[in-house]
């Protein structure tokens, strides 16, 4: 086997069980199908332990917290905890890991995940899903309000939400997530879009900017005036996505990665009905994020690292990659997406849309910071304030005030 | 000349003689400290380690990582919490008010439900079984069951209101009806419990009592007003020691419920989710051991109120 070993001394000791610990998520289900083919190719094998999002965090936040050795590879949020990791020390520094094997080829990776996944120019992880915000939309309720077409910007998708609500109050017009964090995510590229960002240039807080708090009110009053009714301000993607997939609604903007969810005849009443378009434009254009949403990372204080990059490297590899792009999950190799093998398998305008959010896409969907939610809950409350009808260019400023003083402690 | 000796203990058990190696006999003289050390270093390592552990964390500025270097600042923290009317006071009142309101609807129910399950009657057993019921389940199970049920939009409570021909209601996603329904789930799920000590209590009392006072004619409020009640006191005081103690502790129900934050406005974040939060959201380990070391006193605190009000009930 050509492989280094890696910065973890001797490995002659190490086990032959790799410790896996991974996220609920459709690319962990396809990993552990093909789980039984590297255990027989490396003779090794492989324990995975499978968490929701919120435990994830928590457990690493525990243990590795405590110098716990028992996680070799763990699946993280590059953009959410990866700066954090880092710095903590908690990630192992792959650098010479990714060079080592020309037919595994780091440099087939996208520049924006490879980017999101290094620290201090030395490569922490490996980028293995990404991400993009789309317009996901209902054909049928479109040509039944007299639409040929999916809205192409904010504007006519805001006309079109209030004209299916209008004609059917217990329909939704637009669904999106309300929760203070969880929406942000999707909120930045409505931010984007109007022209704004959470920090500028100089690293100030702009989140009062004239864009933002157009872009606020604009979230927030879709959701407020033409969302569901009794709109609750706690829905992360499994709820808005309920509503959407239930037909409760006609618009709804999320990442491309959860697709699935709502083409899958088993999940969704939909599945038939369901159109895919790019984000719609704003007075910026139509600019979403364009992100890497999970990478795999090794444990620093793992004494298995060695088998753990084995791992890695299988889970990374083109025909995986190729394999899970087919079955739904956007990678972030080029190679892939150039391959028409690496696309066939996606809806076409799911496609299309993916292909023009990658051109003007934006390489964040929330603050870089080191205490990422602690910052998502500073610049997310003028979302929840707007939902519940309160004044967002006010709450832009209260943010904003609030944000500036956590960029300044942190740059402490 | 007499002869000089040592002076020796004299053996004090039949099995000693002055031949007993000294470890024998030192370990003779602590046996009971011997035989309690295992549970003793038990109890200092799962216990009293990690509250002095985070009384320490409470002193320091630890944040990001707890093995991260942090400066020790004294009671900077404290004072920090304290003067924090934004998060910290607001989280306090929610305790107080989500602990007294589940309490107080949990014994007078469970009082209520107690003296019906008192006397035998048929069936009795299979609605014993039944009431118990939410007791077993996890209340992690029974936040996520509540959460749907609740749904403002595809939920069974709105339909079920919809068939009597009420319009739907906000449940857990309205910013002020989120705390009653997370007391409302809490009274559903514990009420069982104070039933059940309470029915211990009833079943132990004596019938002479009650058949004195209804010889004198007492009506059943009466009798219960003035005899029952004052009876079974004690046993209250210890239902309303152990519930209050949960309620105040109160977590995974309003995390299943309303997530991380207590919702969006907070709305129903208790001491503990704050804590929790600061903790595996914040990363402010200092912060976060300050409110959990605040929070322990005011647990001690209530704890030592409510037993010295049984004390005194019992004198």
């Amino acid at each position: 086997m050509g492989l280094s070993a890696c910065g973890g001394g001797d490995d002659s000791a190490a086990s032959t069980t790799v410790r896996v610990t991974l996220a609920n998520h459709v690319w962990t289900e396809n990993i552990k199908k093909a789980l039984p083919e590297f255990e027989k190719q490396t003779g090794l094998k492989v324990e995975i332990t499978q968490l929701g999002e919120d435990q994830l965090s928590d457990q690493y936040n525990v243990k590795l917290n405590a110098g716990s050795s028992d996680i070799d590879v763990m699946m993280y949020r590059p953009l959410q905890e990866g700066k954090l990791f880092a710095k903590n020390k908690y990630l192992a520094d792959l650098s010479d890991e990714v060079k080592s094997n020309k037919d595994w080829d780091f440099s087939d990776f996208q520049a924006g995940p490879v980017t999101a996944t290094s620290y201090e120019d030395k490569a922490v992880g490996v980028p293995i899903i990404t991400e993009q915000e789309v317009l996901y939309y209902r054909k049928d309720l479109l040509a039944k309000a007299g639409l040929t077409a999916p809205p192409k910007t904010l504007d006519e998708l805001k006309t079109a939400a209030a004209k299916i609500k209008a004609a059917d109050p217990g329909m939704a017009g637009f669904v999106a997530r309300t929760g203070k964090s969880p929406a942000v995510t999707q909120f930045s590229s409505f931010l984007y879009s109007f022209g704004g960002d959470f920090v500028d240039s100089s690293g100030k807080a702009t989140v009062n900017s004239e864009p933002a708090k157009q872009a606020y009110a604009y979230y927030g009053g879709l959701l407020k005036d033409h969302g569901p009714a009794n709109v609750s301000t706690d829905m992360s993607w499994p709820e808005a996505m309920a509503i959407f997939t239930q037909g409760k609604a006609a618009f709804y903007t999320e990442a491309n990665s959860l697709y699935k969810n709502a083409t899958d005849p088993a999940k969704s009443k939909v599945s038939d009905t369901v159109g895919f378009a790019p984000f719609p434009a704003g007075p910026a254009g139509s600019k979403p994020y364009n992100i890497p949403s999970w990478a795999l990372g090794i444990n620093d204080n793992s004494e298995n690292q060695s088998n753990a990059w084995k791992f890695v490297e299988w889970a990374t590899s083109k025909e995986q990659t190729l394999a899970q792009q087919k079955s739904g999950v956007p990678g972030a190799r080029a190679s892939v997406w150039a391959n028409p093998e690496g696309t066939a398998t996606y809806p076409k305008d799911l496609v299309e849309a993916i292909a023009a959010s990658t051109k003007e896409g934006v390489g964040h969907d929330r603050p870089l910071v080191n205490k990422v939610a602690q910052a998502r809950e500073i610049v997310g409350q003028p979302i929840v304030d707007a939902i519940a009808g309160k004044d967002a260019a006010a709450a832009a400023d209260t943010a904003n005030e609030a944000f500036q003083k956590f960029l300044d402690d942190e740059a402490k | 000349m007499a002869a000089v000796t040592t002076p020796t203990r004299p053996p004090r058990r039949a099995t000693e003689t002055p031949d007993t190696p000294a470890w024998a006999r030192w370990a003779n003289d602590h046996r009971k400290w011997l035989f309690a050390a295992p549970a003793m270093a038990f109890v200092a390592a799962l216990i009293i380690f990690p509250l002095a552990w985070t009384g320490y964390l409470s002193l320091t500025d630890a944040e990001g990582s707890v093995r991260a270097e942090s400066e020790f600042v004294g009671f900077q923290n404290y004072v920090e919490v304290l003067s924090d009317t934004d998060r910290f006071w607001p989280a306090v009142g929610r305790t107080a008010g989500f602990t007294v309101v589940a309490l107080l609807f949990e014994v007078v129910l469970g009082m209520a439900v107690a003296l019906l399950l008192w006397r035998p009657f048929r069936g009795q057993k299979w609605v014993r079984v039944a009431i118990l019921m939410p007791l077993v389940a996890t209340p992690v199970a029974v936040g996520m069951m509540w959460r749907l049920i609740f749904d403002p939009n595809i939920g069974l409570a709105n339909q079920a209101l919809g068939w009597i021909g009420i319009g739907p209601q906000p449940w857990l996603a309205g910013q002020h009806s989120a705390l009653p329904t997370t007391i409302f789930i809490d009274v559903w799920q514990w009420t069982p419990m104070v039933v059940l000590i309470l029915l211990a209590g009833l079943t132990s009392l004596s019938d002479e009592p009650q058949e004195a006072a209804r010889i004198d004619g007492a009506s059943a409020w009466q009798r219960f007003r003035h005899v029952t009640l004052p009876l079974v006191m004690p046993t209250v005081v210890v239902a309303i020691l152990l519930r209050g103690i949960d309620a105040l502790k109160t977590f995974d129900i309003l995390y299943a419920t309303k997530g991380r934050g207590g919702g969006s406005f907070h709305e129903v974040e208790t001491l503990n989710v704050y804590a929790y939060g600061l903790s595996f959201d914040y990363n402010e380990y200092g912060i976060s051991s300050t409110v959990l070391i605040i929070f322990f006193l005011i647990i001690i605190g209530s704890m030592w109120a409510l037993t010295s009000r049984r004390k005194e009930s019992q004198r």
